[in-house]
């Protein structure tokens, strides 16, 4: 049935979208035979639509419409932007690995540095031989676009008992208008490892864009790992981002997510706990303004027994905004002693503003503690009024309330160097309040 | 000087007259206690002069050295010098009280055209004034009044008055849920910061709290306005005969 809509309208569209493309994608003919198989998979499905159950509150349809054409790669000014963009973002002491409107750039990433402590390829390597990267697990029309369409990405590999003295930031920026980049990294992350992985999408300049992103992780056994993305795209780009996490056992794995741009964003992450002993936290923060929506979307998959899982989330929603979130807990028949739980709130600020929260616990095993909560509502003027009368004006006590409010997610981020500059994110969008 | 001059003060929540008509004068320097029974509208006037939102005042006017308090908001009053110690301090998690004082501070500076406070004199001013009232240096670093005590919540609200010096200090009354030794030590805080150009209004249902602030002028509230003023032995009166006399005046 979504042939037909799929041809309707922008059918005609949706086909030149690869075709003129399709000189410019990395791969062997193998790999670029795979990428149409994808492609025809994705013209299949079209834009997820309301009436697919994942997608229900984020109708891509109604909300984005069309992909935008892929980016051109970057030349000498575009470079010259990114480079500007990499100095505001970069995180002191990190390794950066930058992307430009979906192709790696060397000169601008630390990959002499890097490569002491980690293995690295671009994607486009990688591409050359063989098209397993491509490959997902999924029938989502958005991830079958970009198996088709990936231009770039990075390839990590972190050894058995590797403590990286550094954390890794992957910079994604866009200096294009009105065009797409898609982009698919992979990270895997040894045995026993220590390693912090940031990865930040901002813009330089460019307007109307779209990013289509992909990034599957494996997390080896004992391995100590934080996970952070920042999601600071222009006001009126589009992100779509997915993530697939592996993780081994007895791991530590604290991933946060951070929306503060982008007209229309989803992060969707699937993260499968498939190793006994292993502690997830995993949190999020959407800060809305103007008519953005953010989604986020998690689906925390206990398959193996005595795996802890936390989830805390956070919304700010002013205006016009709208922010979902989707939280899946399944624990499967084996994954006995399982300790899930997930606590979603969400602050709105103003009558307009819209919160959508979908809290699913699909519990198949008997002997488990898996819980969640939703709450919403408004700042509460008791605490406004005692701030005020302490001499903070309106805006300013909001301000102080807010972070409270977004305090307990970020919180969860140990690295107070990173904490801080998460924090900066943060206020940097409440400046930005009308 | 006349520091406070409220006149003829009416005001209304949600279509109920509370004050019909309340008239006083705080004067630099001085102590004014307030007095009545429930429902005399003695928070209400606090909260008034404070700025607090949801009430409605009808007639009369408040002036604050001078000039007319009522068309300021609630930060601008507190910048001008006007401090409500709360009956019931709110508790903000997730904002240390030590990031609270000082974004507070520096607003107000900011707002009267001062320099913020560099960080050492800031933390130096808040070490000395915490030891005086008895804080423990880790509370600060806690949220704003969480997992306080009664008697923690009331001392918070002395150390702010002690970092803002401010001209006018409003205690609403300070000694509800307070335990003997803890009524003391709030009460040498507050003595500690009065001085010839700061004047304090005491409000309380008892005595016993002007045994340890001792003020020059008594007030009796009954149905929303003053009915008797006079020296400190008119609390003493008080205690022994009640409201009921008072209320009968009214």
């Amino acid at each position: 049935m979504n042939v037909a809509v799929a041809k309707t309208g922008s059918g005609r569209a949706v086909s030149d979208l690869f075709a003129s493309a399709e000189g410019r994608l990395p791969g062997s003919p193998s790999v670029i035979a795979s990428r149409r198989e994808a492609f025809e998979t994705y013209e299949r499905l079209g834009l997820p639509h309301r009436r697919i159950e994942e997608w229900k509150y984020t109708d891509l349809r109604a909300l984005v419409g069309e992909v935008l054409p892929l980016a051109a790669a970057p030349d000498a000014a575009a470079l010259k932007r990114a480079a500007d963009a990499v100095k505001a973002h970069a995180i002191a002491g990190a390794r950066k690995l930058v992307l430009v409107d979906g192709v790696f750039a060397a000169d601008l990433s630390d990959v002499r540095a890097l490569t002491a402590e980690a293995g690295f390829r671009t994607l486009r390597e990688t591409l050359e031989k063989d098209a397993g990267l491509l490959t997902t697990a999924s029938t989502d029309a958005v991830i079958a676009l970009n198996a088709a369409m990936a231009t770039d990405g990075v390839v990590l590999s972190i050894a058995d008992g590797a403590q990286l003295s550094a954390p890794i930031q992957i910079i994604h920026i866009a200096t294009a208008a009105s065009a797409s980049a898609f982009t698919r990294s992979q990270v895997v992350i040894g045995k026993g490892a220590r390693a912090t992985l940031v990865e930040s999408f901002v813009a330089a300049g460019a307007k109307a864009y779209q990013v289509n992103d992909a990034v599957i992780v494996t997390v080896g056994d004992d391995a100590d790992v934080a996970h952070i993305r920042l999601m600071d795209d222009a006001p009126d780009a589009v992100n779509v981002t997915s993530h697939f996490v592996t993780v081994g056992a007895n791991v530590k794995l604290n991933f946060f997510n951070m929306t503060t741009g982008a007209a229309v964003s989803r992060l969707q992450g699937l993260i499968t706990l498939a190793g006994e002993g292993s502690e997830l936290s995993a949190n999020g923060v959407n800060l809305l303004q103007k008519t953005e929506h953010g989604d986020t979307t998690l689906v925390v998959d206990h398959a193996v027994p005595n795996c802890v899982s936390r989830e805390v989330f956070r919304a700010v929603i002013d205006d016009r905004a709208h922010s979902v979130f989707q939280g899946r807990i399944i624990v499967r028949p084996d994954a006995q002693k399982t300790d899930g739980k997930m606590m979603t709130r969400a602050l709105l600020l103003s009558d307009e503003a819209e919160a959508d929260n979908k809290p699913e616990l699909e519990i198949f095993a008997d002997d488990v503690s898996c819980g969640h909560g939703a709450t919403s509502g408004a700042l509460d003027d008791s605490l406004l009024f005692y701030l005020k009368a302490r001499g903070l004006p309106e805006k300013q006590a909001q301000a102080l309330l807010i972070q409270a409010f977004v305090g307990e997610a970020v919180e969860q981020i140990a690295d107070d160097g990173l904490r801080e500059h998460v924090i900066g994110i943060a206020e940097r969008w409440l400046e930005r309040r009308s | 000087m006349a520091l406070l001059e409220v006149k003829d003060l009416k005001v209304r929540v949600e279509e109920r007259e509370i004050l019909h008509g309340l008239t006083l004068t705080v004067n630099e320097g001085e102590i004014h206690a307030i007095m009545g029974p429930n429902g005399s509208g003695k928070s209400t006037l606090s909260h008034v002069i404070a700025g607090k939102p949801g009430y409605e005042v009808t007639d009369g006017q408040i002036l604050f050295k001078g000039e007319d308090l009522l068309e300021m908001a609630p930060e601008e009053r507190a910048a001008k010098g006007v401090f409500l110690a709360f009956q019931y301090p709110v508790e903000i998690p997730g904002v240390t009280t030590m990031n609270f004082l000082r974004t507070a501070l520096n607003a107000q500076r900011k707002a009267r055209g001062e320099s913020e406070l560099m960080v050492p004199d800031f933390l130096k001013k808040v070490r000395e004034v915490s030891k005086s009232l008895n804080i423990p240096q880790d509370m600060l670093k806690r949220g704003v009044n969480v997992g306080f005590s009664g008697g923690e919540k009331k001392r918070n609200e002395v150390l702010q008055m002690a970092l803002f010096e401010p001209s006018l200090c409003i205690l609403d009354e300070m000694d509800s849920g307070l335990d003997i030794d803890a009524l003391r030590i709030a009460a040498d805080g507050v003595n500690a910061l009065h001085s010839p150009k700061r004047a304090m209004v005491v409000i309380t249902h008892y005595q016993r709290l002007l045994n340890y602030i001792v003020p020059d002028v008594v007030h009796v509230m009954s149905k929303g306005r003053v009915v008797k003023s006079g020296g400190k032995e008119l609390a003493l009166e008080l205690e022994e005969s009640g409201y009921t006399q008072f209320e009968d005046a009214a």
